[in-house]
């Protein structure tokens, strides 16, 4: 097909009216339980380890370049409050939607792909099944709720790096790391943060979904559309996050502003 | 008994470029069609529109009465429980065994108990010879296994309507054979309508009663075999006989200049092959739509091929008459009723205008009284010999090498196969 300068206008719609089919489809019995269970063991087995290997250096770096500035004007007990707001705040909304997109987006994207390639999606059609109830929702659900668990374990296991850096390498005390935990940080951080990662759990879902079941052009069409899957879900968590934080700092009054 | 398929006027484009455009033809209720078509002019694409997997730009597909290009999407799964699709790969789900691969219908669309599942998905793989290849995945067996395995799973619902997407791809010819002696004896069990596409002209000259040919954008010519098998419409012609003479050419047809210069080499197009015998079923009972040999050629008046229909005894077939060329023309169009199965529309081209000429019926053709009583009439066969080995095995044995269990089927087919040659 010629490209057409409404070519991005029209794929964004179909994506628009693919998300309100998934919606629709959300409601239609019976509820495939088996599938959203086995998907959402397969979503965590794929994101939990990196995720942990990825959030241990994120506390780190943040107790680093905190620390230092911290001691030479003498407020080292701040250190804890930093880390806890830039992990819960930012630090792990990110993580886990780069760790969604790219390895649980990816791996759901593949799989459709590869399925619709081999014309399983059109035989699951012709067999009279809708490949967006039967598929894709359990699909969906599952990542958010792997999204969600992915982003309180971000938090904790951040957390625990930054003490440890702080504490055993850089001499911080352990009472003020602790202490002053809710200096800076409340509790909505938490709230919105866990918010942030269901919405991206979503999006990363439905994008590798939509990318997925439109796959063509036999196995390098399948590569192609987990690429790009990849590339535009980044793309919307990151837009994402940022206006969900805006609308945060309107709403939720902040402490010490 | 099958469901009739009425396409009119079906016009497919992807963008600008367009697909085929203006196709009508009846898929008769209970029949075997074939449609053919050389290598990318939609074969495929014209099946996905009948499934409703692809909508078509304009026109109407009829099926049991509702047009499913423009029904509801609720009403059209419901339309689809009439259809059983075998696609070019088989189209398993990877993640699941064979058993459950072709139990999945049934637990999808029936409440029924899962020994009566597992009885009814036995018999459909006893009948595909895929007997113990239950607990398999479709990624350790062979194409052909995949294939039929593919075919068990449409028939679990029992189909009004069987299409093929492509059965002969990537099969060996023994292979080939098999399956289409299967589809011969599924059409003579089930009575469903069958569709088959392919580009195999061994499958399109002896397997289906109806034949249809897509070339350069439309439907060529779309009719009963014996009609097509003995046209001298040149891209009919030259398709079904294999034949680097002729309109089409490598990338897709020929131009002015080539036809020219393969005209000036003075290279003949020989004679038309003879027709040869439909394949029966392997038990011998003809199947309630099968016509006797040479029936639309008696009825039209039409010469066959020298040496059609050798050893089975036709009687009444005209004679050629000397100096007056074997086949029909076109130009002289048979007496009446050569589109009974309806594919006349507005001639687009200069091609066209040959056949349409032919096409359009001179006076109303009556549809049901052709060939209804020679659907009834025992069908005359050459003196069989009858394999007395049947269940020993002696000769070609195994279907799939890796299926040992698949053998009590292959077996018998093959002595079949054996006592039919």
């Amino acid at each position: 097909m010629a490209l057409s300068p409404l070519a991005p206008v029209r794929t964004s719609g179909d994506f628009f009216a693919f998300s309100l089919d998934i919606l629709r489809n959300l409601f239609k019995r019976p509820f495939q339980g088996a599938e959203f269970i086995q998907q959402a063991w397969f979503i965590a087995s794929v994101t939990i380890l990196p995720t942990a290997l990825v959030s241990i250096p994120f506390g780190a770096v943040l107790a680093l370049q905190v620390g230092n500035l911290t001691k030479q004007i003498g407020a080292q007990s701040f250190t804890g409050a930093v880390a806890v707001l830039g992990i819960v705040r930012e630090a792990s909304p990110i993580v886990t939607a780069l760790l969604i997109a790219g390895a649980g987006g990816s791996a759901i994207c593949a799989d459709l792909g590869s399925r619709k390639i081999r014309d399983e999606i059109d035989a699951m059609e012709v067999l009279g099944v809708s490949p967006l109830q039967r598929l894709v929702v359990p699909r969906v659900l599952a990542t958010m709720l792997v999204a969600f668990f992915l982003n309180g374990l971000v938090a904790v296991v951040g957390v625990i790096g930054g003490y440890f850096f702080n504490v055993i390498l850089q001499g911080g005390t352990p009472g003020a790391y602790l202490a002053s935990f809710t200096a800076l940080a409340q509790l909505p951080d938490l709230y919105v943060g866990q918010l942030k990662a269901v919405i991206f759990g979503l999006i990363a879902a439905l994008v590798a979904s939509y990318k997925g079941l439109n796959a063509g052009g036999g196995p390098k069409g399948v590569g192609d559309a987990v690429n790009q899957s990849v590339v535009i879900s980044f793309m919307l968590l990151f837009l994402t996050n940022f206006i969900i934080t805006a609308i945060y700092f309107q709403v939720v009054p902040q402490k010490g502003g | 008994m099958g469901v009739e398929i009425q396409v009119n006027n079906l016009t497919k484009r992807f963008g600008s470029q367009t697909i085929w455009e203006d196709v009508s033809l009846t898929l008769p209720a209970g029949e075997i069609s074939v449609m053919l078509g050389p290598s990318g002019t939609g074969k495929s694409v014209f099946l996905k529109c009948l499934i409703g997997l692809l909508k078509p730009n304009n026109g109407s597909i009829i099926i049991d009465g509702k047009d499913i290009v423009t029904i509801k999407e609720r009403e059209l799964y419901e339309v689809r429980k009439l259809f059983g699709v075998l696609f070019q790969d088989g189209a398993l789900f990877g993640s699941q065994n064979l058993y459950d691969n072709i139990a999945f219908p049934l637990r999808e669309h029936t409440k029924k108990k899962e020994s009566e599942i597992k009885r009814i998905v036995l018999e459909k793989m006893e009948m595909t010879g895929l007997a113990g290849a239950e607990k398999k995945l479709p990624g350790e067996i062979s194409g052909g296994m995949r294939k039929r395995a593919g075919l068990a799973r449409a028939l679990v619902l029992d189909p009004e309507i069987l299409l093929f997407d492509e059965p002969d791809s990537g099969l060996d010819p023994v292979r080939t054979a098999y399956l289409n002696q299967l589809i011969v004896d599924l059409n003579a069990e089930i009575k469903a309508t069958f569709l088959i596409v392919t580009h195999d002209i061994a499958t399109a000259r002896s397997v289906p009663d109806n034949i249809g040919l897509l070339y350069r954008r439309h439907l060529a010519m779309f009719g009963p075999r014996e009609m097509l098998l003995s046209s001298n419409e040149p891209v009919v012609r030259q398709f079904l006989n294999g034949q680097r003479q002729g309109p089409i050419g490598m990338a897709e047809e020929k131009d002015a200049g080539e036809l020219a210069a393969e005209a000036a080499t003075g290279e003949e197009l020989g004679k038309l092959p003879p027709i040869p015998e439909q394949l029966p079923t392997s038990d011998g009972r003809l199947r309630e739509t099968q016509r006797k040999p040479g029936s639309w050629l008696i009825e039209h008046g039409v010469v066959p091929p020298a040496g059609s229909f050798a050893g089975l005894g036709v009687e009444g077939l005209p004679e050629a008459q000397p100096g007056q060329p074997t086949g029909w023309t076109g130009d002289e169009p048979p007496t009446r009723g050569a589109s009974s199965h309806g594919s006349g529309s507005a001639p687009a081209r200069p091609l066209r205008s040959r056949i349409d000429g032919a096409e359009e019926p001179k006076e109303p053709a009556p549809v049901e009284a052709d060939g209804a009583d020679d659907r009834t009439a025992v069908l005359p066969r050459a003196p069989r010999k009858r394999a007395a080995r049947t269940t020993d095995g002696g000769g070609v044995d195994v279907l799939e090498d890796e299926a040992p269990a698949a053998r009590p089927a292959a077996k018998s087919t093959a002595a079949r196969r054996r006592g039919s040659s």
